[in-house]
This record gives C-alpha cells, sequence and structure tokens, in this order.
C-alpha cells in the first residue's frame, strides 16, 4: 500500500543517474548486504514458488477433520485451520498466487508504462503533454477506490486483480521511465543514432530500452511490492481471489474468526508476506545502491 | 500562487466529474438493476416497467446521469436500497467517525514520524538510525490490516486491555470512548510512520551534509540549534508534502482497518454497499472518498508551493 506513494524519491533518484552509452556501472568495492540479503530471500522464495507442489507435506486442499485447529508442531509445521487443512502446505501454494500475482501486475504496469514514459520523453512537446496529463489524471484517483470499482462490478479472479493494480501501477512507472528517457536524451549514443537517421521505433527499442532497463528494475521491485500488498487487501476485503483458493489475504481473513483460539492460522501468512516483502525492497534497495552513484558516495 | 491555485482546483473538479461519470457508468454496468432490486423476487415484467418508469431509468443515458449528478449536487444522494433510508445522513455519520481515526492518525504521524526521521538522521548508521530503519521495514512489510490483527491479539485476546472492535459511546465517559479509537488509530500510523520517517530521515541526513550546516557549526553554534533552527525547516519541506500525499493515502488504509476493527465508518460503509450493490450508497461513498482524496492532494499542492519559494515563483515543477 505504502509503495503508491513512494513515487517521488524513485523519480529524484531516476533523473540523479547519469546513465549513457560511455559510462559502465560505477564499480563499488563491495556488494550491498541489502542486495545480499534481499537476493537470497528471493531465491529461495522463488524455488520454493516453483516447487510448492512438490516440498508441500499435505495437498493445500486436503482437510484433516480430526485435526481441526492442531498447533504448529512436527506434524503440521504451521499448525491447521478450520478445516484441518495444513496451513504450511497452503503458505506454499499462496506464495505463487502472491508471486504470479505481484509478476503479472507489474508486466502489466510496465508495458502500459514503458512504452508511454519512453515516447513521452523522446518526443517532447505536445505528445509528452498529452501523456503526461492523462498519467496525472490517472494518479489522482484514490487507488484502492478504482479496483474495487472494477473488482465489485465483475466476478473476482486472480487475473482481474492483477489487470486492475497493473492499470494503476502504470502512470508511476510511465513518469520514471519518461525522466530517465529526458536524461538519457543528451547522450552521444542518441545523437548518434539520430545522425544515423534510425527509424522511431529503432531508437526506442534498441537504444533507449536497455539503457532505461536498470533503474526500471528497481521501480519493478516497489511495484512488485505494491501489488503483493494491495493484493493481499483486496482478497482480505473478499474482492480479490475468492476461497477455497490458499491466497495469503484470504487465509489471514479467514482467520481472524478464530484469531484467539487458532492464532497461527492469520499470524503465519502474514509473516510469510513480511519475509517476501522484506526481501523484494532489499533487492531494490540494494540495485538502487549499486545503480546509484551519488548515494555510494553519500555513505 | 493565485493562479496556481485555481488552475489546480480546476483540474480537481474535473477529476470530480470523470471519477462521477465512471461511478455512474460502472454502477449500471452491474448485473442488478435499482428497479429489481427494490421490487425484490416478486417483480413482474409491468412492475418493473413501471418502476423503471417511475425512477426515470427508462430515459437516455446521458439524461439519467445529468440527473443523477444534479441530485447529487443538491445533496441528494438518493435513497439506500438495502437499508432503505436516504443515503446522506449516514453518510455523513460515518465520514464524521472515519475522520475522528483520520485525523487522530495524521497528529501522530505528523509528530511522531518526523521526530523518530530526525532522530535517525542525525545519529545516522548509529542504533536509533538502525532501530527507526528496522521499524520502517516492519511497517511496510505487511498490509495495515494485519498489524490490526495482531494488536487485537495482543492488546484484546491476551491482557484483554482494550475493546477490538466498534465504537464507544460518548455518554459512557471520554476514557471509554477513547480506549476504541486507540488500537484502530495505532493501526493507520504504523505504516504512515514508516514512510514519513524514512523520508524525514534522508532529507534531514541530506541537510545535515549541506553547505550551511558546516557554516553554522563552524561559527560554533550549538549542535542542537543547528539541528532545530537550521537542519529541519529545510528538511521539513519535502516532509510536510509526504505528510499531506499521506491524508490520501490514510483512506486506503481506513478501509481494511475500519474492516478490522468492525468501527462504523466510511470505509465499512463503502464496502457493505459493494457486498451487497447498493448503488446509490456506493455512488456516493466513492465519490465522497474521491472528493476527500482530490482535495488533500490539492491541500499537499498548494503547501508545496508555499514551503517551496521555486514553484510560487512559476518555475519548472518537474
Amino acid at each position: 500500500m505504502l509503495i503508491c506513494c513512494t513515487a517521488s524519491p524513485t523519480r529524484a533518484f531516476a533523473t540523479a543517474v547519469p546513465l549513457s552509452d560511455s559510462t559502465a556501472l560505477p564499480r563499488r568495492a563491495s556488494v550491498p548486504t541489502a542486495l545480499i540479503v534481499g537476493a537470497s530471500i528471493v531465491t529461495i522464495l522463488l524455488v520454493t514458488a516453483a516447487l510448492a507442489q512438490v516440498v508441500a507435506p499435505y495437498p493445500f486442499d486436503q482437510m484433516h477433520i480430526r485435526d481441526r485447529f492442531a498447533p504448529p508442531g512436527l506434524r503440521y509445521l504451521a499448525g491447521t485451520d478450520e478445516y484441518g487443512r495444513d496451513v504450511f502446505s497452503r503458505l506454499l501454494i499462496g506464495s505463487q498466487l502472491s508471486l504470479l500475482l505481484g509478476v503479472i501486475a507489474t508486466l502489466i504496469s510496465m508495458g502500459i508504462g514503458v512504452p508511454l514514459g519512453m515516447l513521452a520523453g523522446y518526443s517532447r512537446g505536445l505528445i509528452d503533454e498529452a501523456i503526461m496529463r492523462v498519467l496525472d489524471i490517472m494518479m489522482a484517483f484514490p487507488p484502492i477506490m478504482l479496483v474495487l470499482l472494477i473488482l465489485a462490478i465483475t466476478q473476482p479472479s486472480l487475473m482481474k486483480t492483477a489487470f486492475a493494480i497493473g492499470i494503476l501501477s502504470a502512470p508511476p512507472i510511465g513518469r520514471v521511465t519518461r525522466s530517465v528517457t529526458l536524461d538519457l536524451m543528451s547522450g552521444e549514443f542518441m545523437e548518434a543514432a539520430r545522425a544515423r537517421g534510425e527509424r522511431l521505433h529503432y531508437v526506442l527499442c534498441r537504444e533507449l530500452l536497455p539503457n532505461v532497463w536498470p533503474v526500471l528494475m528497481v521501480e519493478a521491485s516497489l511495484r512488485v511490492v505494491f501489488a503483493v500488498l494491495l493484493g493481499a487487501v483486496l482478497s482480505f476485503l473478499g474482492f480479490g481471489v475468492q476461497p477455497p483458493a490458499a491466497d495469503w489475504g484470504l487465509m489471514i481473513s479467514n482467520g481472524r474468526a478464530f484469531v484467539e483460539k487458532a492464532p497461527w492460522i492469520s499470524l503465519a501468512p502474514g509473516i510469510a508476506m513480511g519475509l517476501t516483502v522484506i526481501g523484494i525492497s532489499l533487492l531494490g534497495d540494494g540495485l538502487r545502491e549499486v545503480l546509484d552513484p551519488r548515494l555510494g558516495r553519500r555513505q | 500562487m493565485a493562479s496556481y491555485a485555481l488552475r489546480r482546483l480546476g483540474t480537481v473538479l474535473v477529476i470530480l466529474a470523470v471519477m462521477s461519470l465512471l461511478v455512474f457508468l460502472a454502477t449500471h454496468a452491474l448485473p442488478a438493476s435499482t428497479a429489481a432490486m427494490i421490487l425484490g423476487q416478486y417483480s413482474t415484467p409491468e412492475t418493473l416497467a413501471a418502476l423503471e418508469h417511475k425512477l426515470g431509468l427508462d430515459l437516455p443515458l446521458w439524461l439519467q446521469y445529468w440527473n443523477w449528478l444534479r441530485a447529487m449536487l443538491h445533496g441528494d444522494m438518493g435513497q439506500s436500497l438495502v437499508m432503505e433510508r436516504p443515503v446522506a445522513p449516514m453518510l455523513w455519520d460515518a465520514f464524521g467517525r472515519s475522520a475522528i481515526l483520520a485525523l487522530c492518525a495524521m497528529a501522530i504521524v505528523a509528530t511522531v514520524g518526523v521526530a523518530m526521521g530526525v532522530v535517525a538522521g542525525v545519529w545516522r548508521g548509529r542504533w536509533p538510525d538502525h532501530a527507526v530503519s528496522i521499524f520502517a521495514y516492519l511497517g511496510i512489510a505487511v498490509p495495515e490490516f494485519y498489524w490490526g490483527l495482531v494488536l487485537i491479539l495482543v492488546f484484546c485476546s491476551t491482557f484483554h486491555l482494550l475493546p477490538s472492535s466498534g465504537i464507544g459511546n460518548l455518554s459512557d465517559g471520554v476514557g471509554s470512548y477513547v480506549s476504541y479509537l486507540i488500537l484502530p488509530v495505532i493501526t493507520l500510523t504504523l505504516t504512515l510512520l514508516a514512510h514519513v520517517s524514512r523520508l524525514t530521515r534522508s532529507s534531514m541526513a541530506e541537510q545535515l551534509d549541506s553547505m550551511y550546516v558546516k557554516v553554522a557549526r563552524a561559527r560554533g553554534l550549538p549542535e542542537h540549534v543547528v539541528i532545530v533552527r537550521h537542519a529541519l525547516p529545510n528538511a521539513m519541506v519535502p516532509t510536510i508534502t509526504v505528510l499531506a500525499q499521506d491524508f490520501g493515502f490514510l483512506i486506503g488504509g481506513i478501509v481494511a482497518i475500519e474492516t478490522v476493527f468492525a468501527y462504523p465508518g466510511l470505509g465499512r460503509l463503502l464496502i457493505f454497499a459493494l457486498q451487497r450493490q447498493d448503488l446509490p450508497l456506493m455512488q456516493a461513498a466513492i465519490l465522497t472518498l474521491t472528493a476527500v482524496f482530490c482535495l488533500a492532494n490539492l491541500g499537499a499542492d498548494l503547501l508545496y508551493g508555499i514551503a517551496n519559494p521555486r514553484i510560487r515563483h512559476g518555475g519548472a515543477v518537474e
């Protein structure tokens, strides 16, 4: 949720990175700790998510009626819920849903935001003005309202949630892309491309995109976090993924009723989500530290 | 500055108009029609047609929109379909209750958040800085409603200190009323505290590294004077904007948190309306929340203009 308003620091950062053809990324003596920790967490997460069906001790929807509300232990690592379903297995399957939502939403937002931002930054003038005003208006809507409206009038599904969040994230991506593009425009490689008379398509895809990419990776990490958290809020409110899916937000919401009797039903998915978010955030922060020479000098 | 303010106000009006159109069209795309909902399962095609004619639902869409908008602007928000009561009084009551939550949370964020950021910025790289940064990571790691749940578990289920849900009655005394507010307000502040303290920290750090601070120190001013009188006012400029923006963000948080604490505010009213597909209530709640969000953003821009002379004098804002 928070990430939606952190667009401005990222923007400031993006304008500060002098990326051009001739300057390689600044070499730092040591890799930032945040990057190492973040990358490890994200790697572990991706591996467990990919192997969730194999690693999970039980099928995520198998009910053990005699073991309802079993506390965490050797048999059920994170306990069982009100139907006797293994919470740990559900957590693993849930990680697939969360990551899928985060990645799809981010891909959608980048699919919309990056071309618009590059076009705006490259062409300046009227096109720039028009694109930026539309993005401004999109950003002026309260984020959750738009998503709730979309999800309330249609049958909720993972793809719709991802689509709604993706649209919501497109304007900030567009703005970052534009400001980086503006910085790159003065680069010699751009001048060379223009002097060679390359077509717009070539300049944008082959010259600009590879240089915009590193900064976008940082922004993308923020967007994945935003999507995971907002997705959880939406399922919690009942407008996201529907039961019996093993979605983290949904699990927290279901466990609310038993929070005194069996707190692990709600607490476990929250811890999993926290680890995911912290891992991705650390990865993003670490990347930023590597990519932003100004920050490196200051510390 | 005045023309800037007027231009921004114009933008807000455009956004509200667009949102009203979106809300109107979206609610018309819903499977449930107003007439069918009022008549329930015993409707016949004839009664449906008659009621649709009476409610003006057989008019062309643009005329319906115009009628609806005109009524809204006159403060007539229609009748709730589920509760069969006028929407406006319900909405304003809920709005007031949400506003109390939001204002309390904002007050805490503005004071505690800034203080935390200053402490972290001044003792950069030392333990207060690390403590604030761990707090900030915890604050943004999970959605606010999760912390709400944890707080309920700790303070209500385990220690039985505070009520876990609902709203207090002022006639039972201020203490009891406040006790219902404590947990929702704390939950609302956690994420924002993380945000504001991180931002204040970095802008404080930036100011402390600047030339004028070095000069002030070289002049032999005591460190607390340097921090409070010299660095802090400049460090506050970005924080002020973010505080105002966060107010808009608070509105999103309030929807989930009112649900967790069963607090009868605007957010919960909206969720109720969406779940029961109560069209008039839904429209009114969404439009009110959008208006508050836009006005908060407007306030943020104006405050930024006041705090930052470059914008006041027509410089580029990029």
